[in-house]
């Protein structure tokens, strides 16, 4: 009988570059960036790390395929180096896999690391590329806003929510953002907006604007991750420890079957309630004390509320506009900034949200800091489009043990 | 008996407002101004001989068994494809048998009523022929061809029996007599002196065939109701009429101010128009000229009037928005280089390999059906995609290209590449189950709702410009 991950393996170290248009720096330099400060971080030698996890998603325009561009990177022992790809919650498998190996005991110590290096495609927003043989003859030509803007057209129709009501409320949504990035010196967008600003902004896909949209950044995040027991045997006091590690992924039901009304993700009503039961957390909305969510686009923050059992459904518009998820709310949400204005560089986000709830149990997060003490971070990583996604939920927490 | 079973059209929604034309392009040619009346068809971005083909074929098919169809002949001078047979593209859209005689009938103007001559002639017994023409000719900015000429497309299911237009006679000349051509790989027409053609041309070769014609027919130009003839110079058409004894009110429209001259599409457009109107036991004279001259003549029965409902010329003509943009225009066309943007670079190859092992699937927008628990679905899959099920090769083919859908969900996406931007698209839900994400056509981004019903079309979906190759698929368009 499995028994779930909780307080199995606690983190020993993380790392993060700095976020932005990193126009002066290759992948290998954002690799080397974080992982020196995880290293510092876990206070261990390259040498002890056993195995290894690495994250890219869209390799074709930078570091290519295999564990070897991390492996180079690092100069790391002949270790092994597995690359993983789940479209935008890479990072969190690359965390999945390592915390994984090590409460199997096979190694003691194993790195996750993620990068993504998007800034040398020569436009802005994502790369366009091709999907596939078989996909192209047939998925229609949208962008990334362009499929998650469907989900505003759904919602409204579900709810009866007017459209100026759901603009609002994602505005609101990037607006607190702006105001949490304003605050982190790693973030890549650390301007505050106002809501007038996002709503007069110009469309990117109806009815996302510019400020609907999150940051096209370069970057890379890490984690050390190990045993409780060897954590305290290296001399760590406080420790964050794994709670809880989902993943749903889309069966094609959402794309092709008339069950699914597109105003909400499946995938993440799934995960996040195995993930609630893995950590045994009974009520989300009361227990969960801040979270990183996937915030690609501000109405899909919007939705993930409601579909990780914090609103009730329906709801969502209300609690945002009520501040619910702002910095000094009850829940706070992208508390660093998030996707939004911390960046999304792709293979390194599951981490980076992971490094921001990593920093808070600590204490270490700066003037960000949230004062009551958290005992519970939840991350939502998302990959793919409403229709057909992956979707990560981890919990961690402090480690009582 | 022999002759139409049914017949069909399609005129391209969008009408370029040839003022626009005309004021853009005065300053160079002045004589423009003279032409700058009414609007022309042009194809939207994503059509073109093969997709409007398509579409008037559909609409000939109305309330016909496709399964009767044992030969399609496709004709114009405008196919995508040199070597590549056209006709069984769209045989494969339009979901016909494999086992059926497909044939390109190209390289004149004749080449309509010339397919119509030959498949009329060599129809057996109780098969059904189709018979298609589709025209989308390019043209030089600020010539008189880009005022007069239209993109459309007509149709017409031939055979032996429920005749709607019996099929009495024709005639032909074939004269080596060059008005106009249009050499290998060059992309516009090079016509000599108008007054030439019409003199020597239309004038000379054109009457003698229609006498012939009426001669072995016993007809007196009288018998005819309806006229109908292509051509862009003013008053010839009436001039030949006269000749023949044919009223002037019997001369059919040219649907000159509404469309424009449909190239080799355009005799049959004209037909299937005149056709829509027919009453029970009239005749109907149709020609063409070029490099000689086909003249045919049909007589309605009362199976003209039973058939169902279809959109036709005049429900196309009816289907429209008017266009002012004029630089849109010679954008579809590739006749101005606009800067598309480094997102439109990206490599369109298509794996000939992938798309003839998925051709129901992609081409004939073939679904499956379960037959354990009866979902339908699209794409036809190994396993059943209702979770209660989940059989493993348990579904039968279900089409989809003819069914109506509802929007579910939708955007306008400016980002991503389109030729016209913003590239509409959302999931078309399906009554009797099944729904996908669709590419929308045809549509008004501001008027985008959730449940507004949508039928598929089939339109092109991405040119690859770096092989010459054109992708097809299904699109999602307002319902009709």
């Amino acid at each position: 009988m499995a028994t779930g991950i909780k307080d199995k393996v606690a983190i020993l170290g993380m790392g993060c570059s700095k976020f932005g248009e990193r126009w002066d720096a290759e992948a290998d330099d954002l690799i080397v960036e974080a992982f020196m400060e995880a290293m510092q971080d876990a206070g261990i030698e390259k040498n002890q790390i056993q195995a290894a996890w690495f994250s890219t998603a869209i390799e074709e325009q930078h570091v290519g395929k295999s564990g070897t561009p991390l492996a180079v990177a690092l100069r790391l022992p002949y270790i092994p180096v597995t690359r993983v790809e789940n479209f935008c919650a890479s990072g969190s498998e690359a965390f999945r896999g390592a915390v994984y190996a090590v409460a199997s005991g096979a190694v003691d110590i194993a790195l996750a690391l993620g990068v993504e290096k998007l800034k040398d495609t020569g436009y802005g927003g994502l790369p366009q590329r091709g999907r596939g043989h078989l996909n192209n003859l047939f998925i229609p030509n949208m962008s990334a806003p362009g499929s998650f803007a469907q989900l505003a057209a759904a919602y409204r129709a579900k709810h009866g929510a007017s459209p100026e009501d759901l603009k609002r409320a994602m505005a609101h949504i990037s607006v607190k953002s702006h105001d949490n990035g304003s605050r982190n010196p790693k973030a890549h967008l650390t301007n505050k907006v106002t809501e007038e600003t996002v709503l007069k902004a110009p469309l990117i896909a109806e009815p996302l604007g510019l400020y609907d949209c999150c940051g096209v950044s370069d970057g890379a995040a890490c984690a050390i991750v190990t045993t409780p027991e060897i954590a305290r045997s290296l001399g760590k006091r406080d420790l964050v420890s794994v709670k809880a590690l989902q993943l749903a992924v889309s069966n094609g039901v959402e794309s092709s079957h008339n069950s699914w009304d597109g105003s909400y993700f499946a995938t993440a009503r799934v995960a996040s309630k195995r993930a609630y039961n893995e950590a045994g957390i009974k009520n989300p909305r009361e227990e969960v004390s801040l979270m990183e969510v996937h915030d690609c686009f501000s109405v899909t923050e919007l939705v993930t509320m409601e579909d990780l059992h914090i609103s009730p459904e329906g709801g969502a518009i209300k609690d945002v506009l009520d501040g619910f998820y702002d910095h000094d709310g009850k829940v706070p949400c992208q508390i660093d900034g998030g996707l939004k204005c911390f960046g999304h560089p792709i293979g390194a986000s599951g981490l980076r949200m992971l490094y921001e709830m990593y920093l808070q149990l600590l204490g270490r997060a700066g003037q960000r800091q949230r004062k009551d003490a958290p005992r519970f971070g939840l991350t939502h990583n998302l990959g793919g489009a409403p229709q057909q996604n992956v979707c990560s939920v981890s919990i961690v927490g402090r480690y009582d043990g | 008996m022999t002759g139409i079973v049914s017949f069909g059209g399609y005129i391209p929604r969008l009408r370029l407002q040839r003022k626009s034309v005309a004021e853009a392009n005065s300053w160079f040619n002045p004589g423009l101004k003279g032409q700058a009346k009414g609007e022309r068809a042009i194809c939207n971005w994503d059509e073109d001989a093969i997709t409007m083909a398509v579409e008037a074929a559909r609409d000939a098919l109305t309330g016909i068994d496709r399964a009767k169809i044992t030969q399609l002949v496709l004709a114009s001078t405008t196919l995508p494809f040199q070597d590549r047979n056209n006709a069984t593209l769209v045989a494969q859209a339009l979901t016909l048998r494999h086992d059926i005689q497909t044939l390109d009938i190209t390289s004149s103007q004749r080449a309509a009523t010339s397919a119509l001559i030959q498949a009329l002639r060599g129809l057996r017994p109780g098969e059904l022929a189709l018979v298609i023409a589709s025209e989308k000719r390019r043209t030089k900015a600020a010539s008189p061809q880009e005022m007069a000429y239209g993109d459309g497309a007509a149709a017409f299911v031939l055979g032996t029996e429920g005749v709607g237009a019996t099929f009495i006679a024709s005639e032909s000349e074939a004269v080596d007599f060059v008005d106009h051509f249009r050499g290998q790989n060059r992309d516009f027409d090079y016509a000599w002196e108008e007054r030439w053609i019409r003199d020597e041309g239309y004038n000379k070769i054109v009457p003698p065939v229609l006498k012939r014609l009426l001669d072995k027919t016993k007809l007196a130009g009288d018998a005819i109701a309806a006229f109908a003839m292509p051509c862009t110079l003013a008053r010839v058409v009436q001039g030949i009429a006269k000749r023949v004894g044919i009223a002037e009110e019997r001369v059919r429209d040219q649907l000159g101010a509404e469309c424009g001259d449909t190239g080799v599409a355009h005799p049959l457009v004209m037909l299937a128009h005149a056709l829509e109107q027919a009453k029970s036991g009239e005749r109907i004279l149709v020609a063409t000229f070029a490099q000689g001259c086909d003249a045919l003549l049909f007589q309605a029965t009362d199976a003209l009037a039973k058939l169902p409902k279809r959109r036709g010329i005049a429900g196309s003509l009816a289907r429209k928005k008017a266009e002012a943009n004029y630089s849109r225009f010679l954008a579809f066309n590739d006749i101005v280089a606009i800067e598309r943007g480094m997102r439109s670079e990206v490599d369109k190859q298509t794996a000939l390999s992938t798309l003839y092992r998925k051709r129901d699937m992609v081409t004939s927008l073939m679904g499956g059906k379960c037959r354990k628990c009866g979902t339908v679905q699209w794409p036809k899959s190994n396993v059943c995609v209702n979770p209660n099920c989940n059989e493993f090769k348990s579904q039968d083919d279900h089409p989809f290209a003819e069914q109506v859908g509802r929007i579910m969900s939708f955007t306008a996406d400016l980002l991503t590449y389109s030729p016209d931007p913003p590239a509409c698209s959302g999931m078309i839900q399906f009554d009797e189950g099944g729904r996908f994400m669709a590419d929308f056509t045809d549509v008004e981004a501001g008027a985008l709702k959730v449940g507004t019903p949508m039928q598929m079309m089939f339109r092109i979906k991405d040119y690859d410009t770096m092989r010459g190759f054109v992708r097809y698929f299904w699109k999602a368009a307002p319902a009709a």
